[in-house]
């Protein structure tokens, strides 16, 4: 089989932007002939290729799929722009990196939804394949189109456009999925049939076989399945033992540089902590690690076999994995000073032992501090839940000038819920205070200059979290509330000392709309696409007036979907997914954010959230 | 100790840019085992460079890069090992070891020699009437045109930095000056016959492939990169 074949011109190449991006045959990409398979799967991740290259679920996915034999599975990323114009006038259908051939050609096609600003780029996908971008449009012979990742935990919003969802971790149900698909191709079912039995497989949603009604209000009535057969709710599916999941140990190495061009330890899923806002933080409930000799053994074999010098560490909180310190002792003593491989860390919290560990990977001086206390006083840092004091930051920050750091970073969120002027004037406050501690440092200990830098970004509320009920802040408020706290930190007597970003309100909004949307939202996305909107997660071609004419035109309000506060006893969109974590608990948690009351991690005590039901995790731990 | 490593960049490489050629071969060494050694730092970076960078869209059966190494295999067995590592379009040829002190391969390089073949949207006589026009365009005493750079426009006579112009069967060779003292791209000469015979230039019409690079001996000679050191036994 030629792999050298390309589904652009040279012509096309050289009038692109980084012709890269399309041509394959990148470092352990998995060669097959399609002639010797019987399932070719298409992987997509929504954007542009440097993005995608850079996600690990995709890379274990395209791993996995392809330890099996009958399967071959190719990846797909959206064209840029200035490629995109030249595909539609030239009529050259969407292709795949390994073999250059049409997506239309595949049994599946799998997207990846890690951020809801991709979904116009979905459209785009479907478009320039061949696809047809409604669902119900689709007959025989055109490849199935499943969505999975983080936003497929309300996939409402977008359920029109896709056959079917996976709803939990890729490793789990895949090969049932194709087992089920090559049943049914002996059998000789038709779309629909296809689709049914799809159904019956723990965690695959089927949106087209389900029924939704609303009340006058316009919130949901009932959700039901249309058939006999089809599950009311739909599992979660969670890898319970991560040392024996597959791991892709031979990562693809692209030729360009993309976003993460590193080797990619994953050393836990889940996290302990429970901050109200965060969806991550419940939908991967129970905390799940991987064990330091698996993890070594890992490090290793993918240094090797990538070529990568340097390697990072990816977990939600990676302060919170058990043997943090003996697998970065190995990493700093085995791979980095013996094989030149550089630890480039993720945001630790600040501690004797972090700090140690970044005096020994990076230079300090170029080096900066990182704090997410999300909220500037104590009381709305206890609504959210984020265990992170005054004094720990004020602790954390003194030891680290004292060991030679002088640029400290901080995250915030404004608008959160039971939000006051007092809390968001806290964010200079506390900014004030590590400047201010920084005075205390003996003049000869000291680098240069304290610099501190704050941003703010506009909270978000999300399904599955307590405050998937909350309402958020309406864009102009945002806006001012933002302005304010730029003022009161020009005010500040350190004011030379720091600096403070906001993000803009727009992307937040959509966001905002998107993330807790129901199917009346489809029409607008397909509207916003037809305007001209693709990749709205980048500033340059985020077009908000097009957004605002697409909600107009379908008579939809965004504020319905943002600013509204919802009672707990209304049906939410996403409700008919089970993640494990109960709306019950949810609720208590709603309800205790109000109060002002804060729920100790999971390794302090359980506070019977529900994910104990999968059997392992931390829920377990402490048993035996 | 250093090594120069003679390369092939074909197929699909030659959409890859430099830096990222580069990066490719940094990570190529290091799967492949070789003991390549670091400078200091806090982000120690490999002691690697490259000789002759290659325009995007030109292919290359004669590019060289030198590489620091704390210890050595042979000759034939870097050439193995490395091969073992490359991806369709990049093949290793050739390593040698350089004497202590000698030169980096950048500022060694004095020539190249390419094969310009058409591609497709020319038309075969003005393919013709480029091969038979070569020799007249080297007549000239000055060949005149014009460089674009981001802030100026300037008028250059390229006559200097070529050194043969000709058809070779049904492609056109040209040996021209390159490196640091003066570089001229073949895409230029190219666009200069085309010019000089009335014939509209499309880059995209012509394939360009670059045959060898070369430096001076002691006598003024062109040889190959390769002179500066002995292999490895
Ligand atoms: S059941 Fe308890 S230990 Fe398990 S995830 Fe929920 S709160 Fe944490």
């Amino acid at each position: 089989m030629d792999m050298t074949k390309r589904a652009l011109s040279d012509e096309i190449l050289m009038q692109v932007e980084k012709p890269a991006r399309y041509i394959g045959n990148e470092v352990n990409m998995v060669k097959k002939n399609p002639a010797d398979v019987e399932i070719r799967f298409a992987m997509c991740f929504p954007d542009v290729y440097e993005i995608g290259m850079s996600h690990l679920g995709m890379q274990i996915l395209y791993d996995q799929f392809n330890r099996r034999e009958d399967t071959y599975c190719e990846r797909v990323y959206s064209p840029w722009p200035d490629l995109d114009r030249i595909m539609r006038e030239k009529n050259i259908p969407l292709f795949t990196l390994e073999t250059q051939s049409p997506v239309m050609d595949f049994d599946f096609l799998g997207i990846t939804l890690q951020y809801e600003m991709c979904y116009t780029n979905i459209l785009q996908i479907l478009a320039l394949s061949g696809i047809p971008i409604w669902a119900k449009d689709r007959g025989n012979g055109v490849p199935f189109v499943f969505g999975g990742g983080p936003c497929s935990y309300n996939p409402e919003p977008i359920a029109d456009f896709f056959d079917a969802f996976y709803i939990g971790e890729g490793e789990v149900s895949y090969d049932k999925v194709f087992d089920v698909y090559q049943a049914a191709k002996r059998e000789n079912l038709d779309r629909e049939e296809i689709l049914y039995r799809f159904s019956k497989i723990p965690g695959i949603y089927i949106p087209s076989m389900y029924e939704v009604s609303y009340k006058e209000d316009g919130t949901i009535r009932a959700f039901f399945p249309k058939r006999e057969g089809v599950p009311e709710k739909i599992q979660k599916q969670l890898v319970m033992n991560l040392d024996e999941a597959p791991y892709p140990v031979k990562p693809l190495v692209p030729y360009i540089r993309a976003t993460q061009d590193r080797v990619t330890l994953e050393i836990m899923r889940g996290c302990i902590r429970g901050c109200r806002f965060c969806q991550a933080g419940m939908i991967y409930r129970p905390t799940r690690l991987k064990s330091v000799e698996v993890l070594k053994q890992y490090a290793r074999d993918m240094v090797k076999s990538s070529g990568y010098e340097e390697i990072s560490l990816s977990s939600l909180s990676s302060s919170d994995y058990q043997c943090l310190k003996e697998l970065t002792a190995f990493l700093i003593e085995e791979l980095g000073e013996k094989e030149g491989v550089n630890l480039s860390l993720p945001s630790l919290r600040i501690d004797a032992f972090s700090l140690d560990v970044m005096q020994r990977v990076q230079d300090i001086r170029k080096s900066s501090l990182t704090f997410a206390p999300e909220a500037g006083t104590q009381r709305l840092r206890d609504v959210i839940n984020k265990g992170l004091t005054e004094e720990e930051i004020l602790n954390g920050a003194m030891q680290a000038f004292h060991g030679g750091w002088n640029k400290v970073k901080f995250y915030f969120m404004l608008g959160l819920p039971t939000e006051t002027e007092e809390d968001a004037e806290g964010i200079p406050a506390l900014c004030e205070k590590v400047a201010e501690a920084y005075d205390h440092i003996p003049k000869e200990e000291r680098t240069g200059r304290v610099s501190i830098t704050a941003s703010a970004s506009f909270f978000v509320p999300k399904p599955f979290t307590p405050f998937q009920w909350a309402a958020m802040l309406d864009g102009d408020t945002y806006s001012d509330r933002a302005h304010h706290v730029k003022d009161v930190f020009r005010k500040q007597p350190k004011a030379k000392s720091m600096k403070f970003h906001y993000h803009e309100s727009y992307v937040s909004v959509l966001e905002g709309v998107f993330a807790r949307g129901d199917r009346k939202i489809a029409n607008v996305i397909y509207d916003a696409y037809k305007s001209g909107c693709i990749f709205d997660a980048w500033t340059e071609f985020f077009d908000y007036e097009k957004w605002l004419a697409a909600f107009a035109k379908n008579g939809v309000s965004m504020d319905f979907y943002t600013t509204r506060e919802r009672p707990v006893e209304e049906v939410l969109p996403w409700d008919f997914i089970d993640i494990g974590v109960t709306k019950q608990f949810l609720a208590s948690e709603w309800e205790k954010a109000k109060q002002g009351v804060v729920t100790p991690n999971c390794r302090e005590s359980c506070s019977g959230c529900g994910a104990a039901k999968f059997g392992g995790g931390v829920c377990y731990d402490r048993k035996n | 100790m250093t090594v120069r490593i003679k390369y092939t960049k074909t197929g699909n490489f030659k959409f890859i840019g430099h830096l990222d050629l580069m990066r490719y071969f940094q990570k190529a060494v290091k799967r492949a085992g070789l003991d390549i050694a670091y400078s200091k730092g806090y982000s120690p970076h490999q002691m690697m460079s490259f000789a002759a960078p290659l325009a995007l869209g030109v292919t290359s059966e004669g590019e060289y890069f030198d590489a620091q190494f704390n210890t050595l295999v042979s000759s034939d067995e870097f050439v193995r090992r490395l091969n073992a590592q490359m991806t369709e379009g990049v093949e290793v040829r050739d390593v040698i070891l350089l004497p202590e002190k000698a030169k980096n391969s950048m500022s060694l390089v004095a020539a190249s020699d390419y094969h310009v073949t058409p591609v497709q949207g020319f038309l075969e006589e003005e393919w013709d009437r480029l091969l038979r026009g070569a020799g007249k365009l080297l007549e000239q005493e000055q060949i005149e045109i014009l460089r674009k750079t981001k802030k100026s426009e300037k008028v250059e006579d390229i006559r200097k930095g070529i050194y043969k112009l000709y058809a070779d069967g049904n492609q056109l060779y040209m040996l021209l000056a390159a490196g640091s003292e003066y570089n001229l791209k073949p895409e230029l000469v190219t666009e200069a016959l085309c010019g000089f015979l009335s014939i509209p230039y499309n880059r995209a019409a012509y394939q360009v492939h670059r045959l060898e690079t070369y430096m001076k001996n002691e006598e003024g000679a062109l040889v190959s990169l390769l002179e500066s050191g002995t292999k490895i036994q």
